[in-house]
């Protein structure tokens, strides 16, 4: 494995920004807007809205206050206190009255502040709402979405507490579907599909990236899930990575093509069910694989992925699957340590450079 | 109040069959043929009952692990739920749920629920739904007197109460979780008066007169449907088997359950009928046997029936 590196690692002249040129969705001439992560978000919820009486929202300050994030700012004037809901600090009722309401064919979207405090409504999620579809016979389903804020990075870092990646919780729940963005064209489309699916579908926000602006189609649009996403085409070295991870992925991508390695990034965007096929034929393709992802390290996501590239591209695999994760450490606060427990664009390129270097000089 | 023949002689016909079910249940479990564990509900039918029959089929009820009695309360097909308590494909949840996850949601039952008091938030998301359509329905979550210790007993009431919502949250006070009694779990005598807490009416009420406890949940519902908020309704019951089928039961002498026997509700409420004049013995008889009968038949549909085909190990994962 390789650890993220303490010291900036500069071997290029110019390191590539994270500016929304960086990961292009729509093509020219297509009429679109650039919005941020956030007003995505927001605007999937306002469609699905206006489109659906049986779509409404609760959580903690979602209404005028508009959300810890700003994400459902407007939406309490246009819609009302009945249908965007603000509710006691009962994290594991508002995920059961989530689950209560889609039981009887409402289509809630439901609002924990942050994923750390999922703990406390995870019977509700884990134990019953992915549950109660299979236990019955499936005599019922539940068609709720569950946003909640997630990861560090980006300046808002609020330490142990509020700042961890905890998909690998949910995706470990058979009956749960879990989805994490990277792009506002991206969490606009997925939002609007975890919406309109049946099952209960955790819709993982990387906090990181609400201020991130990307182009959105001005004409009404919905993504797949479980459907990863291809962001960068390459021919050398396959990387595999969510969330703020895929932006990282993507300056080391832009980075290393100055030195002739041609990367491609696999964005995962549904954690779960996971889209193995994109992933073992990217693998398939390339023969050498980095896996990458926030969460601390042990038993976190981008272990999955690496196993399924082992299942699926054995024969063609050059090298090693390498990972590249978050420290396995509650999260610090200050600046000077905090810096290093998540992976960043060089730790990415130094695993890249570990799989790439295991091939002879000179071939392939 | 005045409740007509043909539902009393309803309500009897149903405790009868709640009892039978129990008895054919625990039976089967004692020899080896129920797979899991089954909690029976000896002793309890007249809280079930009560407050099931003064729902519509409509209204909704969410359960306890302890809920045979609910669902068959609220109208469920003993041959689907003795199926299911066996684990076969014919059962209401084709065999993968089991006693604990039993489910008739065709008579409005969210069925039962394995994990204490979780049935709380989901009756509480059902009565905001029922409100927010504009709907008379009604949700009703039943938990136990150990549930009522469970955070979100708590935190369900709190939020149907700010929201008035149409619901009624009925508290089987039968004394004990499992071997824990909740005079040792509970600081209070009286569980009803938790209801002050959030500001709703509480009601506490004879768990083994069948014709009580359709009173009070029926005042309740009314509430309810009303649109005048929840309403917490504790029935003062026991469990006359243990936690289990066929548990030890070390935590109680048998005395002490013998005492309580002698608050059976059914021959309490036949007592009641006969007396009244509103049946006579040989009616009730017939309807005991005929109760006795259909349980009979329910083992053997259920013992006839196929378990489930392991291709369909993954079905219903997702919908």
């Amino acid at each position: 494995m390789i650890a993220p590196e303490r010291d900036a690692i500069s071997l290029v002249a110019t390191t590539p920004t994270m500016s929304p040129d960086l990961i292009r969705q729509v093509p020219d001439g297509v009429p679109a807007k650039l919005l941020s992560y956030q007003e995505a978000i927001r605007e999937a919820l306002r469609e699905e809205m206006r489109r659906d009486p049986s779509v409404f929202l609760l959580g903690l300050d979602i209404g005028k206050h508009g959300g810890a994030f700003g994400v459902t700012r407007t939406l309490w004037e246009e819609f009302g206190p009945e249908r965007v809901r603000d509710t006691p600090v009962s994290e594991n009722t508002i995920a059961g009255a989530a689950t209560g309401a889609a039981l009887v064919g409402m289509r809630p979207v439901a609002e924990i502040m942050f994923v750390d405090f999922a703990g406390l409504a995870m019977d509700q999620i884990a134990t019953l709402a992915a549950k109660l579809r299979y236990m019955t016979g499936g005599q019922c389903k539940v068609p709720m979405v569950i946003r909640m804020a997630q990861g560090g990075g980006g300046g808002k870092s609020t330490a142990a507490q509020h700042s961890q990646s905890l998909e690998v919780w949910f995706a470990h729940i058979p009956g749960l579907k879990v989805v994490l963005p990277s792009t506002p064209y991206d969490a606009k489309g997925l939002m609007k599909a975890a919406i309109r699916d049946d099952n209960p579908v955790i819709f993982l926000e990387q906090k990181a990236l609400y201020a991130f602006k990307g182009l959105v189609p001005d004409e009404d649009y919905v993504l797949p899930l479980s459907r990863c996403d291809v962001k960068r085409r390459g021919t050398d070295v396959t990387v595999v990575a969510s969330g703020y991870m895929v932006w990282h992925a993507m300056v080391a991508a832009e980075t290393l093509a100055s030195e002739g390695i041609s990367v491609e990034v696999v964005d995962v965007r549904t954690v779960a069910p996971l889209d193995e096929e994109t992933i073992g034929a990217s693998a398939r393709k390339t023969g050498r694989v980095v896996v990458v992802a926030e969460a601390c390290r042990d038993y976190g996501p981008a272990n999955e992925w690496g196993m399924v590239v082992m299942e699926r591209a054995w024969d063609q695999l050059k090298a090693p699957v390498v990972r590249v994760t978050g420290l396995h450490t509650p999260i610090p606060l200050a600046n000077s340590i905090e810096a290093s427990v998540w992976p960043k664009s060089d730790s990415i390129i130094a695993a890249i450079r570990q799989v790439v270097g295991r091939l002879p000089r000179g071939g392939h | 109040m005045a409740i007509d023949r043909v539902m009393l002689l309803e309500m009897y016909r149903r405790m009868n069959l709640i009892r039978y079910f129990e008895e054919a249940g625990a039976a089967l479990y004692k020899r080896g043929l129920v797979k899991g564990t089954l909690h029976t509900y000896v002793g309890m039918e007249a809280s079930g009952i009560g407050v099931c029959m003064a729902l519509r089929k409509d209204d909704l009820i969410a359960g306890t692990h302890r809920s045979h009695g609910h669902n068959i309360a609220k109208g469920a097909d003993v041959k689907r739920m003795m199926a299911e308590i066996l684990a076969r494909e014919t059962g209401y949840c084709k065999g993968r749920g089991g006693s604990m996850h039993i489910a008739a949601f065709e008579t409005g039952s969210l069925g039962a629920l394995g994990i204490v008091a979780s049935g709380v938030p989901l009756a509480v998301g059902a009565a905001l739904a029922f409100k927010m359509r504009g709907e008379d329905r009604v949700a009703v979550a039943f938990t136990g007197d150990a549930g009522s210790n469970n955070g979100a007993w708590h935190e369900g009431l709190n939020m149907a109460s700010i929201w008035d919502l149409p619901a009624v949250f009925v508290l089987e006070n039968n004394h004990f979780a499992i071997s824990s009694r909740i005079e040792q779990m509970t600081h209070i005598e009286d569980l009803s008066i938790r209801a002050q807490s959030y500001g709703i009416p509480g009601i506490r009420v004879d768990g083994f007169d069948v014709l009580a406890v359709y009173e009070a949940a029926t005042t309740a519902v009314a509430r309810a449907r009303a649109g005048e908020g929840p309403t917490l309704l504790v029935t003062e019951s026991y469990r006359f088997d243990g936690h289990y089928a066929g548990e030890p039961q070390v935590y109680r002498d048998r005395s002490e359950v013998e005492v309580w026997r002698q608050k059976d509700p059914i021959p309490r409420f036949r007592s009641y009928l006969e007396g009244q004049g509103i049946a006579t013995a040989a009616e009730l008889d017939a309807i005991v046997e005929e109760a006795k009968q259909e349980i009979d038949d329910a083992v053997e549909f259920a013992k006839a029936s196929p378990e489930p085909d392991p291709a369909t190990t993954m079905d219903n994962i997702y919908a």
